[in-house]
């Protein structure tokens, strides 16, 4: 089998007495889309964060492409071509939109000033792609909607040419015609050979767009499910009952 | 009606003339209350307050707690506060007035009047105050102490150091060539302040065809002709209209007679010399450029705004906020220590009480500027217009008469005022 584009190994990290992750382990292969479920507060997000440099593991260990990496920050995690859409959006909200989609990663002009028309341009390319109803280039990203917002973040995590791409609930504020969109994306991007993990509560969701879905419950891995293998209820019941499947087969 | 059709036609919402020259309410409503601040004495001092006299100390007067407006706006962008800019440029100014009086003459031996004297000064001072800055804001950006407890304490802390190097003795005189730094010692004339003015209004002109050009180029929607020529003939009149009156105030005729005698001259019969614009007002336009340049057009400032709008934000988009923080308070104290020259130049010497509540008036020069204390906003051009209507506030009660005590209770109503106003605006323009 292809080398894994992504094995995170036994990760653990605790919040003073919590232990939010609690020796967990995924991986991701080329062109594979892993969901990651779980009831609120089940660690899924701070599992992903370990991967996109916010936050640092107390132990375990990630490879990428097969080689041990330690990603200490968010910029070492880019420069891995690892791109997040975080749960919190994560945007400036006084910057336009442009300015969020480059943020740490500005075009420059020749006399190394940041070039906003270049940049404004490229913008408006990409959203033309994502949602072509965005038109609120020149205002603050707060002046925007919630699922205009969720829009920009996505931009941002797909312009720059992602290998790993981590969703953390990325259609939460969508209306169905974008989330359709989105699901689009996924697809597109994933035959392009792209690795995503996606975070989401939707189990049909899930069940639509994913090959394989990781289980959290409490911190802890339940279990990871080949889709084709079961149904909506498993899975259900995997989140709910913290039970995995094929154990209770 | 002739061209009112907008390049887009997503925008078909037809503006007023007024709307179409896009200006900044803000920034207009700022200029009108100077204005009708400067008319106001005027009226009430007889002529006195607007005459090109008055205009030029004024400008002079603003110069040093401007400066430090400006880098103020940038601390108070990324959430944060310095109490401790009037200690500092007390400890960098009494850093750079002992240099020139006996630290240089007595381990370089270099007298008071060598012309290295004042550069060697100036450059440790500003080295002593770029230092200090990023000290304080290590310990904000990477010892997480809030900056209102570090400046507090470097309030205290500086202040005294001052103190200490000068045993609390006023010192001076300053060097001569230090001295042109000041204001009234150290001017253009008029014919380069005309030459200054010229490429001013030059430069404001290309850097409005040129946003122009950028706009059109990438297909953006563009203001009309005219509005663009209005406000090019505004700019152009203002830089113009600032020259000519700082050209028209003349040197005193015995002032001048004193300056020919010590060239060994003798002054012509009838001269008439203006001073033009002052290096130490050049000094800060020069600071307000490049700062605003900084604050739009480069990675640092556009950090500083991302920063201060949400901090996490920054932090996962790989923006190293700590070290952005250090930078920041670095340029801070960089910028005291410019004003110490200045506000020292001014007064000829050191005194032990120099730069005393500057604190107070630099951050209500920003605040009043529309710099918001929640971070994430705040204008180069705002804070030093704050500052002007601070100084015109101040100058003009004086002239008028008012009682001390009244005057810094206008003083500090103005600035809960102003803060009041910004909040109503902003909730009106909906912008946070
Ligand atoms: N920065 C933090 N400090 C302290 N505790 C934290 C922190 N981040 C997360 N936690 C805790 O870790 C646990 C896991 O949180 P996490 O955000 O990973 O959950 P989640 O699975 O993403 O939930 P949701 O579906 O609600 O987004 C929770 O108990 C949370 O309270
Ligand atoms: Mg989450």
């Amino acid at each position: 089998m292809a080398t894994p584009l992504v094995e995170m190994k036994d990760i653990s990290i605790s919040f003073g007495g919590i232990k939010a992750v609690d020796h967990v382990s995924v991986d991701l292969y080329p062109g594979e889309v892993v969901g990651l479920l779980g009831h609120n507060g089940a660690g899924k997000s701070t599992l992903i964060k370990i991967l996109s440099g916010a936050y640092k593991a107390d132990a375990g260990e990630i490879r990428v492409n097969g080689e041990k990496v330690e990603i200490h920050n968010p910029r070492e995690a880019r420069d891995l071509n690892i791109e997040t859409i975080y749960q919190t959006l994560a945007l400036a909200d006084n910057l336009d939109a442009a300015s969020n989609l480059f943020l740490g990663r500005e075009l420059i002009t020749p006399m190394g000033l940041i070039d906003d028309a270049a940049m404004e341009a490229e913008c408006r390319k990409i959203m033309g792609r994502l949602n072509p109803n965005f038109r609120k280039f020149a205002e603050p990203v707060s002046a925007l909607s919630g699922g205009q917002r969720q829009s920009v973040a996505i931009a941002r995590a797909v312009y720059f040419n992602a290998k790993i791409l981590i969703m953390d609930e990325p259609t939460a504020a969508l209306g169905p015609h974008e989330t359709q969109m989105v699901s689009d994306l996924i697809q597109k991007l994933k035959a392009e050979g792209i690795g995503i993990f996606l975070i989401d509560h939707d189990v049909h969701a899930v069940m639509e767009l994913c090959d394989r879905a990781s289980v959290m419950k409490n911190g802890e891995l339940v279990g990871t499910v080949n889709i084709d293998e079961v149904t909506d209820d498993d899975l259900l019941s995997m989140i709910i009952l913290g039970k995995n499947p094929a154990a209770a087969a | 009606m002739a061209d009112t059709t907008s390049p887009t036609a997503a925008t078909v919402v037809t503006k007023s003339k007024f709307q179409e020259l896009e200006l900044d309410l803000r920034l207009l409503g700022m200029i009108g209350a100077l204005v009708l601040l400067c008319i106001g004495f005027n009226l009430m001092t007889d002529g006195r307050f607007l005459t090109p006299r008055n205009i030029f100390n004024l400008s002079i007067q603003t110069v040093s707690v401007a400066i430090m407006a400006c880098g103020m706006v940038f601390i108070i962008v990324t959430r944060h506060i310095d109490l401790s800019v009037g200690a500092l440029l007390a400890t960098c100014s009494a850093i750079m007035a002992m240099l020139q009086t006996q630290w240089l003459p007595q381990t370089l031996g270099l007298g008071l009047g060598n012309p290295m004297i004042w550069v060697i000064a100036i450059v440790l001072g500003l080295v002593a105050g770029t230092a200090i800055g990023a000290f304080q804001g290590w310990l904000v950006g990477y010892l997480t102490i809030p900056a209102f407890i570090v400046t507090l304490g470097g309030f205290l802390v500086w202040r005294n150091v001052a103190w200490y190097l000068t045993d609390g003795q006023t010192i001076g005189p300053l060097d001569a060539n230090f001295l042109k730094l000041g204001g009234i010692n150290g001017t253009l004339g008029t014919t380069w302040s005309w030459v200054l003015g010229a490429v001013a209004a030059a430069a404001a002109v290309w850097a409005l065809v040129n946003a122009r050009r950028a706009k059109v180029n990438y297909g953006f929607p563009t203001k009309p002709v005219w509005a663009e020529a209005v406000m090019a003939t505004i700019s152009v009149g203002a830089i113009l209209g600032f020259i000519a009156t700082l050209n028209a105030y003349t040197i005193p005729e015995r002032r001048l007679e004193r300056m020919f005698e010590a060239r060994g001259e003798i002054m012509p019969e009838g001269l008439i010399v203006g001073y033009g614009v002052p290096i130490s007002v050049l000094l800060l336009l020069a600071v307000a450029l490049v700062l605003t340049v900084v604050a739009r057009k480069t990675r640092f400032g556009r950090y500083i705004f991302a920063t201060g709008g949400n901090p996490d934000a920054a932090e996962l988009s790989g923006i190293n906020t700590r070290w952005l923080t250090v930078k920041v308070f670095a340029l801070m104290g960089f910028l005291c220590a410019l004003s110490a020259v200045v506000a020292s130049a001014r007064l000829a010497n050191h005194s032990n009480d120099i730069g005393t509540l500057d604190e107070l008036r630099v951050i209500a020069a920003a605040v009043i500027g529309g710099t918001a204390l929640a971070g994430g906003s705040g204008t180069i051009y705002g804070a030093i217009l704050g500052a002007l209507i601070m100084q015109a506030l101040q100058s003009g009660m004086a002239m008028v008469g008012v009682d001390a005590p009244f005057q810094n209770i206008v003083v500090g109503s103005v600035l809960v005022l102003a803060v009041l106003l910004d909040i109503v605006y902003r909730k009106r323009v909906g912008v946070k």
